[in-house]
């Protein structure tokens, strides 16, 4: 099992280097620090055999300095020596200073204030870096399995000059993958903090269903309009575009949000729509950046009306808004759509005929003023004639407007939901993710 | 890092006792960020990402162990846990490795600049910003003025077991401009970018001023402006809408590492199979693409890869012919195809895999004009907007800022929310004209790999035409 070791000494050096450095701040000055953490081993698959395995043990700082109006931020690597890094944030807090004492003031600067204190740790049980390969690939012998493994623990932590603190540490794993017959595939992922063979064994089994379905008679669809089922996995991806300025307070009064109708009251979605940001699903802190705590749960879009836009410290003094614990980025970070009445052994029945989507591609706005996002179809994805599935399709093009797909043309919501926990790992293991239903929707948009 | 002067050696040896190769490749990166909006100061940022990743072949198995902890023992304990973990992988490894991959290197790389970043003042790059920010005033409607630069200062040393010893270091800048144009409902985006590798000349206050009235005046044109119509019709693409096609639709599925499935779980794989190499007609005759890290100011040139493989400049298209791929030395001993050096990593933390670095669209030998001349009914198309490609590499669909109408060979009034879509090989045997003026961009976000890594690449293109193409506009 991998060793635990690592969140507690983190933690004692993150309380070290804080007490040390906050205590040297002046007059005027206040600081906000957050440390990003982690111990990960990464194995990446391919064929069933491994590609790169890549051990990395990183841990990093942010200084935020307010000074007599002016705002500067800064970051580094730290090396996890007391010494060493005690010296080098020293000489952050000392650039924080300089650059301080150039920079024009910051009107829509937020005064630091103490958002109170929380510590949460999720203990695991994770494979050793020895007996994670044997685990992934024994059950999936003879299966073409590409994807990766990541386990370890990852820290997030933030504490200030007023006194505010809050840490987050969690020990969690992820197996993103997929299986192949020649160039058919079925995707899956199995994640949790403690690994079961048994659980994993069954999870593969899916996927191996799934993946026998592609052996049907292929079906050519030409571009139209369908009736379109979106199993929660690609779902979700639709909804992720949410994120992307939709629902962010800024971008909205920017001019750069696709959700611009909607947050001025000029049309609505459906009323079978409903979506909190819900920090009971344990898969983000609820603390911010500056350590502001946002409620368990926020209303963020209820029957189909908007009711909150995500609105950061700093657009609500900018703007006049209220702050309502959201990241600078305002992107939401734990979405849960509410699950509708259409029962998971109906789905085929009430699609009757048209297509079966279990996961899209790579979304883009193509009009952002409409809310129309382009993608492609990925992975198992089949025509459905007569509520039977009649076989695999190839990967077609939509180019469709979220006022419609989430409006006039959603038809159901089902009464199943899954938990698509983020996998991301573009310079850090990810927290977050999102719980969503499947939707049935109509008329769905096939371009290419 | 003079620390490391004997401290990489007494690792790299006590990696030897084990291994069968080792090597230390140690990145420090300074990030820097200057944003202004609305003529006041937005984001002040700086990040210093630094450490070793400690790479080892066992058992004809390469892997990796990354840390931070640049001490002696620091080193050490990172080539243990590498040398650990791939000894207990190793007899599961997609194909058997040697040191033949890892060529002994020496030499070192400078970007090219007139100044040095380091001496470029802060009053100065927040001049040019707030500079910008007041040229893009230009009517209340412009809701939004934006000006940001980020400068990157890199150093990759490389060292071996088998004596490689690379010093490279990088000074890169990236500015935008953005302005937004709002009325009611509508609202239209119009930017301006460089980057590339340069020192503090970027940091020019006239040329802030001459793009921001420029790039607020086109804002405020769209707003008022038709959508595109829709309709098969010819394309014109400006070089910043050249670069995101390039990129999408020749850089991705020409990278060995997708063609051999190693990308299929994340960005996916490629419709272009090994045997395609010398064979496949991937454009018309007048398609010549270049893989050329070699040239001075382009956002990816560097002398050698991450594993110590020399850079040079190789043609991938040759008038339309598909004749080489992306591929490392790793990708070559396992496809048997002929590559390139572009074996990448993001940060200390992340192994290499294949990457683009420059990939240039060669220039032809027609005016801008000529190719407007050409064109009975169409569009000329500006700036990339939205992307979107299949898993494969085929479909695609982008979006542009700006696009202008051309009818019987001249330029016509300028429509907003212009998109287009096509099928990478049928587009590019579309291609009637190519401009004799290349321009060149960047970007330093092109994502791939698992783990993730975001990577610079640079492109540049002369404007090009395509013949018969899907073009549409807006909802809106």
């Amino acid at each position: 099992m991998m060793s635990v070791d690592f969140i507690t000494r983190v933690h004692a050096h993150f309380d070290r280097l804080c007490a040390d450095l906050l205590t040297k701040l002046g007059a005027g000055e206040e600081a906000t620090l957050n440390i990003a953490a982690e111990e990960t081993l990464f194995v990446r698959f391919n064929g069933n055999r491994v590609r790169q395995n890549t051990d990395v043990e990183q841990i990093g700082v942010s200084l935020r300095l307010q000074s007599n109006g002016r705002t500067v931020e800064k970051s580094r690597t730290l090396s996890g020596a007391m010494d060493a890094d005690r010296a080098t944030s020293m000489q952050l807090l000392q650039a924080c200073r300089y650059e301080a004492s150039v920079l024009p003031a910051d009107p829509n600067q937020v005064p630091m204030q103490n958002n109170g204190s929380s510590n949460e740790e999720f203990r695991g049980a994770l494979l050793a870096a020895q007996e994670v390969v044997p685990a992934v690939v024994a059950p999936a012998e003879g299966c073409d399995l590409a994807g990766l493994y990541a386990g370890g623990a990852v820290i997030r932590g933030n504490k200030n000059s007023l006194g505010q603190s809050h840490w987050f540490a969690t020990e969690t794993f992820f197996l993103d993958y997929s299986i192949y017959n020649g160039a058919k595939a079925a995707k899956g992922s199995y994640a949790g903090s403690r690994w079961n063979a048994t659980d994993w064994a069954g999870n593969l089994a899916r996927t191996r269903t799934l993946l026998a379905l592609l052996d049907k008679p292929p079906q050519d669809v030409q571009p139209g309009h369908y009736r379109t089922y979106l199993a929660p996995r690609a779902f979700s991806e639709l909804i992720g575009m949410l994120g992307w300025n939709a629902l962010s307070a800024s971008a909205w009064k920017q001019g750069r949000s696709p959700f611009k109708k909607l947050a001025e009251k000029e049309t609505r979605l459906s009323p079978l729509l409903s979506i909190d940001e819900n920090f009971a699903l344990g898969l983000a802190p609820r603390f911010n950046g500056l350590g502001e705590v946002a409620a368990q749960t926020m209303p963020l879009i209820r029957d189909g009306e908007l009711q909150s836009l995500l609105v950061s410290s700093r657009s609500a003094k900018e703007y006049g808004l209220l702050a309502n614990g959201a990241s600078e980025g305002e992107s939401p970070r734990a979405m849960d759509v509410a699950t509708g009445s259409l029962p998971e052994q109906d789905v085929l029945k009430e699609l009757a005929t048209g297509l079966y989507l279990s996961n899209l591609h790579y979304l883009n706005w193509s009009d952002p003023a409409s809310a129309r996002v382009t993608g492609m179809t990925r992975y198992a994805c089949f025509w459905v004639e007569g509520g039977e599935i009649a076989g695999p399709i190839k990967d077609l093009r939509w180019d469709e407007s979220l006022y419609d797909a989430l409006g006039a043309k959603l038809i159901a919501l089902t009464a199943h939901a899954e938990i698509d926990p983020a996998t991301g790992t573009y310079f850090q293991r990810s927290l977050g993710g999102s719980r969503t239903p499947g939707a049935l929707i109509e008329n769905f948009t096939f371009t290419l | 890092m003079p620390q490391m002067a004997t401290a990489h050696e007494l690792a790299l040896q006590h990696a030897m006792h084990t291994a069968q190769w080792a090597g230390l490749r140690f990145s420090s990166e300074t990030t820097t960020q200057r944003v202004v909006r609305n003529d006041r100061p937005q984001a002040n940022q700086c990040a210093l990402e630094e450490g070793v990743m400690c790479e080892v072949l066992v058992d004809g198995h390469f892997g990796y162990a990354a840390t931070a902890d640049l001490s002696g023992a620091g080193l050490q304990r990172a080539f243990d846990r590498a040398i650990s973990t791939t000894r207990a992988t190793s007899p599961y490894k997609v194909h058997p490795f040697s040191a033949g991959q890892r060529p002994r290197a020496a030499g070192s790389y400078r970007s090219p600049r007139q100044r040095d970043l380091d001496e470029t003042g802060l009053s100065e790059i927040t001049d040019c910003l707030l500079a910008a920010s007041h040229g893009m005033k230009l009517s209340d409607l412009v809701v939004n003025r934006a000006a940001s630069a980020m400068m990157v200062q890199t150093r990759i040393d490389f060292f071996s077991s088998n004596g490689s010893e690379t010093r490279q270091s990088f000074d890169m800048v990236d500015i935008t401009l953005a302005a937004t144009a709002a009325q009611g409902l509508q609202s239209q985006t119009r930017t301006w970018s460089s980057t590339g590798q340069f020192g503090g000349e970027a940091f020019d206050r006239a040329i802030f001023e001459q793009q921001a009235g420029r790039t607020a005046q086109e804002a405020l044109e769209l707003l008022n402006s038709e959508n595109c119509p829709s309709g098969v019709m010819d394309l014109v693409l400006m070089p910043d809408q050249m670069m995101l096609q390039i990129h999408e639709s020749i850089g991705h599925p020409l990278e060995l590492d997708r063609i051999l499935g190693d990308e299929r779980n994340y960005a996916g794989w490629s419709f272009v199979q090994p045997a395609d190499f010398g064979h496949l007609q991937y454009g018309s005759p007048l398609m010549n693409v270049s893989f050329d890290p070699t040239r001075a100011n382009e956002f990816a040139s560097y002398r050698f890869d991450d594993g110590g493989n020399p850079a040079t400049r190789e043609m991938l298209i040759d008038k339309g012919m598909l004749v080489r791929g992306l591929g490392s030395l790793e990708s070559q001993a396992r496809s048997g195809l002929p590559g390139v050096a572009n074996f990448r990593s993001s940060s200390w933390n992340r192994a290499p895999i294949d990457r683009m670095a420059n990939i240039n669209l060669e220039p032809g030998d027609s005016s801008l004009d000529d190719l407007i001349g050409q064109v009975e009914q169409g569009v000329l198309m500006t700036t990339n907007r939205s992307w979107s490609i299949d898993d494969y590499r085929n479909k695609f669909q982008f979006g542009c800022e700006r696009g202008q109408l051309i009818a019987n060979g001249k330029l016509g009034q300028v429509v907003r929310n212009p998109n287009y879509r096509g099928v990478t090989v049928d587009f590019w045997n579309r291609l009637a004209g190519v401009g004799r003026e290349p321009a060149t961009y960047g970007t330093a976000f092109c994502g791939k790999g698992e783990p993730s890594q975001v990577i610079r690449v640079g492109h540049s293109s002369p404007p090009c035409l395509f013949r018969g193409v899907q073009v549409f506009g807006g909802q809106s």
